[in-house]
């Protein structure tokens, strides 16, 4: 990625997040911040994981398999990126 | 009133996947050996089947010597230890296995467990603490999940068998940090194998320490059958090798094996060593001779080899579509439609006198629904063949016309783009 992740907004970051999402919508659910992986969307712990090595690759960083559990919405995950990007 | 505690189990995906399964099949899940006449046959259900889905995979189950030895040794010394390893429960027998252990692998340190799950368990969450990293293969082993999820380190991935993706994880991760890299030498779902030249290199490049799960490349791997990293040559490399009683060797237990300097302090922290009974002195009395015998079992190796080939290319003149395009392992795992053809399938095999193992999702990576073979060293050329015969009947039977499975030009790129999976409910 060639722009300065650390300056990106939370918002930024969400809509990246949906762009990554996108292929993985296949029921088209309208993406709001409270859009939940496995309820809303359904998506399987297989595709979660492929999401997750995806949002990994498009900041590169690494989130970790213990923040699973905490990272149920599309809200939560944009925080943990945020905190991490800014953190670095 | 309170929740029922069972309500969760309702949505979890291996009780849904059993629950699909038609009124009156067999359950693959409860499968009964009603007598066991050698390292290949069973009577199940009244029928004499032949077994090829046992991870027995060098048939040391009736070796002589291991017999004999477990016999010695029950008389002896009795039927259980009834200690932990650090209490009462170190016996001569259990020292002299970990000698075993050092000569077999050529280590000065070894540590037996009472099964290969709390080898790994006890390993990777005691090596990896609070401070530490863990970076694991998306499509590991329960055990390693499972140990991830008992520790306290930061767990990470990297894609299914890819150095590259290990190598770019790594780079992320801060210098400072104590790193331990796990991986499989062979995986035992679809049987493919690690590149683990490439996955050294990434690990020393960033200073990350690597441990290896040989349970399913213990035996017939390597000249002497150490495992993958013997064969490829790179074990003075690999810092851990974590290993299982429970295939090659017959019998049940587990084991690691290393030259860290202070190795022998895991003793006394690693709780899935302390906190249970060691193994019965006839199981590490068997243990002791099959990995004896596993030393120069060449002719065995060259029949495992042999059996294997056979089965895979038959399997494949059948049309089938198999995990791995060449012979990577003793595991030839045939991929199928859905959960019901394999159930159906797996039905249909067993009445017919063969027995296979089932893996559906999420146990499998990738999606795949599995009908897993693997074979053994005793499994004769017959046996293959009448194993290869079954399939091509009930394949007719059932309509499944395997080489339409799959349109074969999409195959080369679904390889490509396997997704990872959720082993974490593994169970190979
Ligand atoms: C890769 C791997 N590691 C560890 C184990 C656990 O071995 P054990 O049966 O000794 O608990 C298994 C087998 O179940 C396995 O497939």
């Amino acid at each position: 990625m060639g722009v300065d992740a650390s300056s990106l907004t939370n918002k930024q970051i969400r809509d990246s997040i949906c762009v990554l999402i996108g292929p993985l919508n296949t029921k088209n659910i309208p993406l709001v911040p409270e859009t939940t992986f496995s309820i809303d969307l359904d998506l399987d712990s297989l595709t979660v994981m492929d999401l997750v090595a995806s949002i990994e690759d498009e900041y590169e960083i690494v989130l970790p398999l213990n923040m699973l559990p905490d990272m149920e919405n599309i809200q939560q995950v944009a925080d943990a990126v945020e905190k991490i990007v800014k953190g670095q | 009133m309170s929740k029922d505690l069972f309500e969760k189990f309702d949505d979890h995906p291996m009780v849904k996947a059993h629950r699909l399964l038609p009124e009156g099949m067999p359950d693959p899940s409860a499968v009964r050996m009603d007598e066991v006449h050698s390292q290949t046959e069973a009577t199940i259900d009244g029928r004499r089947t032949i077994l090829v889905g046992t991870n027995n995979y060098m048939g040391m189950t009736f070796n002589e010597e291991a017999l004999e030895a477990a016999h010695d040794a029950l008389r002896n010394f009795g039927t259980g230890t009834t200690g932990s390893r650090v209490l009462n429960g170190t016996y001569i027998g259990h020292t002299e296995l970990e000698d075993t252990l050092r000569e077999f692998y050529g280590t000065k340190h070894a540590m037996v467990f009472s099964t290969g799950y709390q080898a790994n368990l006890g390993i990777v969450s005691s090596l990896a603490g609070k401070d530490d990293i863990v970076i694991i293969d998306a499509d590991s082993h329960a055990s390693i999940y499972d140990a991830c999820a008992m520790g306290n380190a930061t767990v990470t991935r990297f894609r299914h068998n890819d150095a590259s993706d290990l190598e770019k994880r790594l780079s992320r991760l801060p210098a400072e940090a104590g790193k331990l890299v796990v991986v499989e030498g062979i995986y035992s779902m679809l049987g493919d194998r690690a590149p683990l030249i490439e996955i050294v290199a990434a690990c020393k490049k960033y200073g990350a320490s690597i441990a290896v799960d040989e349970a399913h490349s213990m035996g017939f791997c390597g000249e002497t059958g150490r495992g993958i990293a013997q064969e490829l040559g790179v074990e003075d490399e690999v810092d851990f090798i974590i290993g299982t009683f429970s295939k090659s060797v017959g019998t049940v237990g587990g084991f690691c094996v290393s030259n860290h300097p202070k190795f022998e302090q895991l003793r006394l922290v690693c709780r899935p060593y302390m906190f249970t009974a060691s193994l019965p002195p006839s199981v590490v009395a068997s243990a002791r001779a099959a990995i004896n015998a596993l030393r120069y079992a060449d002719n065995q190796r060259g029949a495992l080899w042999d059996a294997a080939n056979r089965l895979h290319a038959g399997l494949k003149g059948l049309g089938f579509k198999l995990a791995t395009d060449k012979v990577e392992s003793p595991i030839i795992a045939v991929c199928l439609e859905d959960a019901i053809t394999v159930a159906e399938c797996w039905s249909e095999l067993l009445k017919a006198g063969v027995y296979v193992n089932t893996a559906f999702p999420p146990a499998t990576p990738a999606g795949l629904y599995l009908l897993r073979c693997s074979v053994c060293a005793a499994h004769t050329s017959e046996q293959i063949d009448q194993i290869i015969e079954k399939f091509a009947q009930v394949a007719g039977k059932l309509g499944i016309r395997p080489n339409e499975t799959r349109p074969s030009g999409e195959e080369s790129k679904k390889e490509q783009d396997r997704p990872e999976s959720d082993a974490a409910a593994a169970t190979g």
